[in-house]
């Protein structure tokens, strides 16, 4: 462990579960007097009433706050350092974003106060609806899906509602080998069935393949651009046309939208409906797994399917939800979708500004590819073809040596780094799905590629170092088998 | 760095992008701000957005009080900046935090299994009843009239591609699900029935009678919660096959409507066709007590399309408010909680109820009731807008047969004050509905 730079152990506390520092009497809260009579609850509620709550805990709030400070510590986050989890964008969290989300009119503003009264929310909305449909060059949007899938899901919905007013919703999706999960499952929850694409040896579309599996029952493709190896789709022009001559949707997965803003428009290269994740592109928290948020834009001729409601201009200039909308595909939500997220999404917007946002984008890019540079030769690079936002590498060469990707992503741990995406995408054996954002210097980068060499020369000097790692943390690996064979979900008290 | 890769310029790294689509402009966005500048601009924002005036608004969206402990908590960078819980041996805060927010969810309604979050409550609703479809084998889902109608039109969406046939059933004179139509309608081919206890008008449902109902016709029952502090004073839905439930009102700000956190909670016996993530307790190489993902069986990465849902992120970072809300008040101070609420809404009852008709009687009801007015809701609102008071939820939009009808919703931050102003400004309404034609003030929507 010596060459380790970027991490020391240090002391953290041990912490038990909530419940086992609980006892009788202790309490956190107060309320005010009760400025109206006392009611008889029993009376009120007779059968309804409740008896007691269980096992919930009664804790002091210094208990409280140490136990929720000592559970953090035991986290890795951005905040600490490079998080290259690739697909996720893990780029630094704007405060200013935290700061705006939190002022008193937005954070209490009740999704059904009268509009009159909602101006400043509906300004918000309208202002990010209008700056997300310049970057992506599409013509109309919702912003109610609350998180990636569910955009997919929205998205899906929209081009089944289309093709049905067409006369025929149609039978399939076709999905590339190298999509995310998200993508086949959401098709079957809007009733499609999958059919898989095959990449070719560039980690692209086959466009022959797909030309021969492109026909009247295909209802569109769901294709994430760049791709899951971080490869653009060079021949999306194709694509598009492929699927367009035959009547068929290119619904475009906007995961990776962070190597594409400023530079290129999904709109201008075919798409017809795409989602965005405000948690990866534009920069809002992902909170230990959410929220997200996941707004969907399309073509004009999609819109008519939106969700309701839509925000519109009034003829008397103000803004307003619009309902009446016979087309629509329905609710997604309830309310307007997470709009916490939208707020500071546009915060990070007007940060950056057109300028900004494009040298964002190159510069996540520039760190993907010196990343690329600096550990190629170290590691199996499976697809030659170039990189954008992230670079995809295999675990080939430490294979032999019986160290598999999931064991250098643990080591990686101990070096101080989050892992990157472990064994994704599908069509890579041992994948290690390495995505730096735009935010990390050339310090942290040259840190990590340090890190991976140094790893890769223990894989062939001492690979049981590696295989056992991690070796600083407060555990080390933990047995998911037996945690699936027999679940314990949750604490139970005494009886 | 361009140098180490052997690029001359940064556009050498775009050339894969066909020249013909690249943009060749600035996008057209409003110019870089800064911090001041953003401050500035959003504030406005605010200031023109409800003003924090006082409002008896609820309808699937709560304003209690928040304990200042749960931004300090959740503002910590461990928490607020880390992703899913993939790596277990750096994301410990995380997964326990879960784990311990999954067994108060389990304590609190009555469940045996509690998942980590689901996007809210109107999503956790619909895939409760896709649940319950894949758990009984059977397609047609009745579903209460008295459900939130937002949370109706979700599971509308969310089923029109499931080959899932969709039956309402219609409320009675208390508020409550009509047990005799609710009977004639269950058949054979009926996978659940949802409900909404407290439902939409604030009126706690007969839990136990519609499980029994719907098991002696093999059916499950999905109770939704939209107003979980109900729980602190309410007897648990444990009869129940799954709760699908709203975290909202546990600390979640109201938010403009998001970002909120559902929840769905079910027997232990069904946990392998629930969605979402969930977190179990494991040993680690030393025998050391820790936390998992675990059940991943049934997610969208391994199964792909034949995983229980697309659900990816979920709303982690505010089922950690719920938790820490849920921590703060525990055993004793949610139930006095819930007991203000309840006093606040039975005072407010009684009171605007000298002023209009206070409908569904013969049933408790939680902290929303219905009253009903000899003139519209809507000019009722316009004039205590003019009062700065945000009035109740009309009601015409979605229940036209209940007429000059509103929902109106205390809680523990209702001041007695607000609620006598409302009281004044009802009665007033009342004489002038009486006293025709008036000056109309403008209809505020």
């Amino acid at each position: 462990m010596s060459q380790v730079k970027k991490a020391t152990r240090h002391v953290n506390q041990n912490e038990g579960l909530i419940f086992e520092k609980s006892s009788p009497g202790k309490a956190a809260w107060k309320l005010p007097p009760l400025d109206v009579p006392e009611v008889d609850t029993a009376d009120l509620l007779g059968e309804a009433e409740r008896a007691h709550l269980g096992h919930m805990p009664e804790v002091s709030e210094i208990e409280i706050i140490r136990h929720f400070t000592r559970l953090s510590t035991w986290n890795y986050a951005i905040d600490l350092g490079m998080y290259p989890l690739g697909s996720c964008t893990m780029k630094y969290n704007p405060r200013i974003n935290e700061a705006v989300s939190r002022f008193e009119g937005l954070a209490n503003g009740h999704p059904y106060q009268p509009e009159r009264i909602s101006l400043g929310a509906l300004r918000i909305l309208k202002t990010l609806t209008d700056c997300l449909l310049e970057i992506t060059g599409m013509q109309a949007i919702t912003l109610q899906p609350a998180a990636g899938a569910h955009g997919e899901l929205t998205g899906i919905l929209l081009v089944r509602a289309f093709l049905q007013k067409q006369g025929n919703p149609r039978k399939k999706i076709l999905i590339p080998d190298s999509a995310h999960g998200t993508n086949p499952a959401t098709a079957a929850m809007a009733g499609y069935a999958v059919e898989n694409l095959k990449s070719n040896s560039a980690g692209m579309v086959d466009v022959a393949s797909l030309a021969a599996q492109m026909n009247e029952d295909v209802a569109a493709l769901m294709l994430t651009n760049p791709n899951t190896l971080g490869v653009f789709e060079q021949e999306i022009h194709k694509i598009a046309d492929i699927l367009h001559g035959k009547g068929g949707l290119l619904y475009m997965d906007g995961a990776n939208m962070n190597a594409l803003v400023g530079k290129v428009r999904p709109g201008d290269f075919g798409v017809d409906v795409m989602h965005l994740n405000l948690h990866k592109t534009f920069s809002t928290p992902h909170g230990g797994g959410g929220p997200g948020s996941g707004p969907v834009a399309c073509k004009n001729f999609l819109e008519p399917f939106l969700p309701v409601p839509v925000i519109v201009t009034k003829a008397d200039g103000t803004l307003g939800f619009d309902y009446n909308r016979p087309q629509s595909i329905g609710r997604v939500r309830a309310f307007y979708g997470n709009f916490g997220m939208h707020v500071r999404a546009l915060a990070y917007i007007m940060a950056n500004g057109p300028d900004g946002l494009r040298q964002t984008t190159e510069d996540a890019v520039l760190n993907a590819n010196y990343i690329r540079k600096g550990l190629e030769g170290v590691y199996d690079l499976p697809y030659k073809t170039p990189t954008m936002h992230e670079v995809v590498f295999s675990d080939r060469v430490q294979a032999k040596k019986g160290v598999r990707t999931g064991d250098l992503a643990k080591r990686l741990i101990d070096y101080g780094f989050h892992p990157y995406t472990v064994s994704f995408p599908l069509i890579v054996p041992g994948a290690m799905m390495i995505e730096p954002t735009e935010s990390e210097s050339k310090e942290e980068l040259d840190l990590f590629v340090d890190a991976m060499k140094s790893i890769a020369e223990e894989c062939d000097k001492a690979p049981d170092v590696v295989l056992e790692a991690p070796h600083s943390t407060r555990v080390s690996r933990l047995d998911e088998v037996a945690a699936a064979r027999k679940p314990v979900l949750r604490w139970k008290g005494p009886a | 760095m361009l140098r180490a890769i052997g690029a001359r310029s940064i556009d050498d790294l775009f050339a894969p992008i066909p020249t013909e689509y690249r943009l060749n402009r600035e996008l057209r966005l409003p110019r870089q701000m800064s911090e001041p500048e953003i401050l500035e601009w959003f504030q406005k924002c605010s200031r023109e957005n409800g003003k924090g005036l006082p409002s008896f608004l609820g309808a699937g969206a709560y304003h209690h009080y928040r304990p200042v402990v749960i931004d300090t908590i959740i503002s910590r960078g461990e928490f607020l900046t880390a992703y899913t819980p993939y790596q277990a041996e750096i994301s410990q805060g995380t997964l326990q935090s879960i784990f311990e927010f999954q067994t108060m969810i389990c304590e609190l309604t009555g469940m045996e299994v509690a998942n980590a979050s689901m996007y809210d409550g109107s999503t956790a609703t619909a895939e409760a009843a896709m649940m319950a479809m894949r758990v009984s084998g059977r397609r047609r889902v009745v579903m209460a009239r008295s459900v939130h109608p937002e949370y109706r039109e979700v599971l509308a969406t969310y089923g029109q591609h499931q080959d899932m046939p969709l039956t309402a059933v219609g409320f009675g004179e208390n508020g409550r699900v009509k047990m005799a139509e609710l009977e004639r309608i269950l058949g054979q081919d009926c996978a659940c029935i949802v409900v909404q206890s407290p439902n939409f008008f604030g009126t706690i449902e007969d839990v136990p009678a519609l499980a029994e109902l719907a098991r002696s016709k093999g059916a499950l029952l999905v109770v939704a919660i939209a107003e979980a502090v109900s729980l602190g004073i309410v007897k648990p839905p444990a009869e129940a096959d799954i709760v699908a439930m709203e975290a909202q009102s546990f600390g979640v700000p109201l938010g403009f409507g998001g970002p909120y956190a559902g929840v769905i909670a079910t027997r232990e016996k069904y946990v392998r066709q629930m969605p979402g993530r969930l977190v179990g307790e494991t040993r680690d190489k030393h025998g050391k007590r820790g936390y998992v993902l675990t059940l991943a069986t049934r997610e969208q990465h391994i199964r792909r399309e034949k995983a229980t849902s697309n659900i990816c992120t979920n709303q982690a970072l505010i089922a950690l408010m719920a938790n820490v809300f849920m921590t703060v008040y525990g055993r004793e101070g949610l139930k006095e909680l819930a007991k203000q609420n309840l006093a606040k809404t039975a005072y407010a009852r009684q009171h605007f109820g000298r002023h209009g008709k206070a409908l569904f009687d013969g049933a408790p009801v939680f902290n929303e009731f219905v009253l009903q007015t000899v003139e519209d809701p809507y000019v009722i609102n316009s004039r205590l807008l003019e009062e700065n008071i945000v009035g109740g939820f009309p009601l015409k939009k979605f229940y036209p047969e209940l007429g000059n009808a509103a929902l109106w919703c205390c809680t523990e931050t209702t001041t007695r004050a607000s609620i006598d102003a409302v009281g004044a400004v009802l009665a007033r309404a009342q004489t002038a509905g009486k006293r025709r034609p008036e000056p109309e003030p403008e209809v505020v929507r």
